[in-house]
């Protein structure tokens, strides 16, 4: 999802925790939600921090795709649109960063642990926005896939997170909406349209679903993430849901999902389908997906040329302090 | 490395009369800024008509482990609430 295999730290079972742990997973248990300042075990707070983080950065990494159509969106409504989508995105970083800081890490820490690379965003914005409908697709599907996951985790255990969750959600819908309203227009229009449209589908269906990462049935890490209450679902639960809510939506679109598999299985109350490629995904994890570069060097220049900026207004901030002391 | 702009906390009060109300933080060298980052942040859709930013450093909280002594007492006080009393039907509206 937007954070994807995230390890996690702990998975003891009853008998090996500390008193302090049991009591702990119990108020979880009973639905409490967990506040900054309280006592919390060390590997929920990294495993929080790893997650949040990495949902953060895919918000700030996620503009990026978009943003690179900005300039050149087909109306001046649609430019306004899409940069109001955009700044939302900013928007959502922001709210999960503070999020992260409230476990006791930098804003700073957390930008120089995306930029060397050793924290991850999600893999769905290294694959590159060829044409209009991509932007159409991403709306449609990504943010789709991301609302998905979001959705369960307004009830996540971690105070902070869930209420970052909440705000997200609010915002999330307009962002699809606009996605398939612009897959609509482009299928209501010329066939070049259209058959621009069914390619961003091609192109955006399989990393759409490699969205929720790879089967996690049999890991521990998500057995302990979910017993924390910071993953409230499987990516093959979620996986399905996903499938089942967009395909008639392709259908009304007169889009063709580019899976000869993809069929409807009465007996289980879904569809059964194709799975992704593993292996891209891995691959594109790793750092070679086609825009993995790009994208990271796109966020580590906009820091690096950015720095002077901040510096300054910290500079007159210190100034301007030193002045009212004086003053007074 | 440079020295990282300082943590605000963000109020903000709604269209309807309500207090301002903590909706998250933000990072901004100084309170003017913050306000400025705050109206782009948290009310990009007509939340507020008034924004309050506070540094996440001026904030004194109550404590985690003082929840048992701060707050236990008022569960015994049932009395302050109204539906303890009964009052006859008849009564009407009070
Ligand atoms: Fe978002
Ligand atoms: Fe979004």
């Amino acid at each position: 999802m937007y954070a994807q295999l995230v390890k996690s730290e702990g998975s003891k079972s009853r008998e090996e925790m500390t008193p302090e742990e049991l009591s702990f997973q119990d108020r979880i248990d009973r639905g409490e939600k967990v506040e900054p300042k309280e006592w919390m075990p060390e590997g929920y707070r990294k495993t929080l921090i790893r997650q949040i983080g990495q949902h953060a950065h895919s918000e700030i990494v996620g503009q990026l795709p978009e943003g690179n159509w900005i300039t050149r969106a087909p109306t001046l409504e649609r430019k306004a649109i899409l940069l109001a989508k955009v700044q939302d995105e900013a928007g959502h970083g922001l709210y999960l960063y503070s999020a992260a800081e409230t476990l006791g890490v930098s804003r700073d820490e957390l930008m120089e642990k995306l930029h060397s690379g050793n924290m991850k965003y999600s893999s769905i914005f290294n694959y590159p926005t060829l044409t209009w409908a991509d932007m159409g697709a991403v709306g449609w599907l990504v943010d789709g896939a991301a609302i998905m996951n979001q959705v369960p985790l307004q009830r996540t255990s971690y105070g902070p997170y869930s209420r970052a969750m909440i705000r997200i959600c609010k915002e999330e819908s307009f962002h699809q909406r606009q996605g398939y309203d612009i897959m609509m227009k482009m299928c209501a229009g010329t066939p070049e349209q259209k058959a621009m449209a069914q390619d961003a589908l091609n192109r955006f269906w399989y990393p759409a679903l490699m969205m929720f990462g790879p089967s996690d049935k049999d890991s521990i890490h998500s057995a302990q993430s979910m017993a924390w209450k910071i993953k409230m679902n499987t990516n093959d639960e979620l996986r399905q849901k996903f499938v089942d809510q967009t395909v008639p939506q392709a259908k009304y679109l007169g889009l063709t999902v580019p899976d000869e598999n993809l069929v409807w299985n009465e007996e289980k109350g879904g569809h059964d389908f194709s799975e992704p490629d593993w292996s891209e995904f891995f691959a594109v994890i790793a750092g070679n997906g086609p825009c993995n570069a790009e994208r990271l060097g796109a966020r580590v220049k906009a820091w690096d040329d950015g720095a002077w900026f901040r510096e300054g207004l910290m500079a007159h901030a210190d100034k301007a302090a030193a002045r009212r002391i004086a003053a007074e | 490395m440079s020295s990282e702009w300082p943590l605000w906390e963000i109020f903000i009060r709604g269209q309807h009369g309500l207090n301002h109300r903590h909706v998250g933080s933000l990072h901004a060298p100084d309170a003017e800024m913050a306000i400025r980052n705050a109206r782009d942040v948290y009310t990009r859709r007509n939340e507020g008509v008034s924004i309050w930013v506070v540094r996440s450093n001026d904030i004194t909280a109550s404590s985690p482990s003082e929840k048992g002594p701060l707050f236990d007492p008022s569960n015994s006080k049932v009395y302050r609430h109204p539906t303890f009393f009964d009052i006859p039907e008849e009564i009407g509206h009070m």
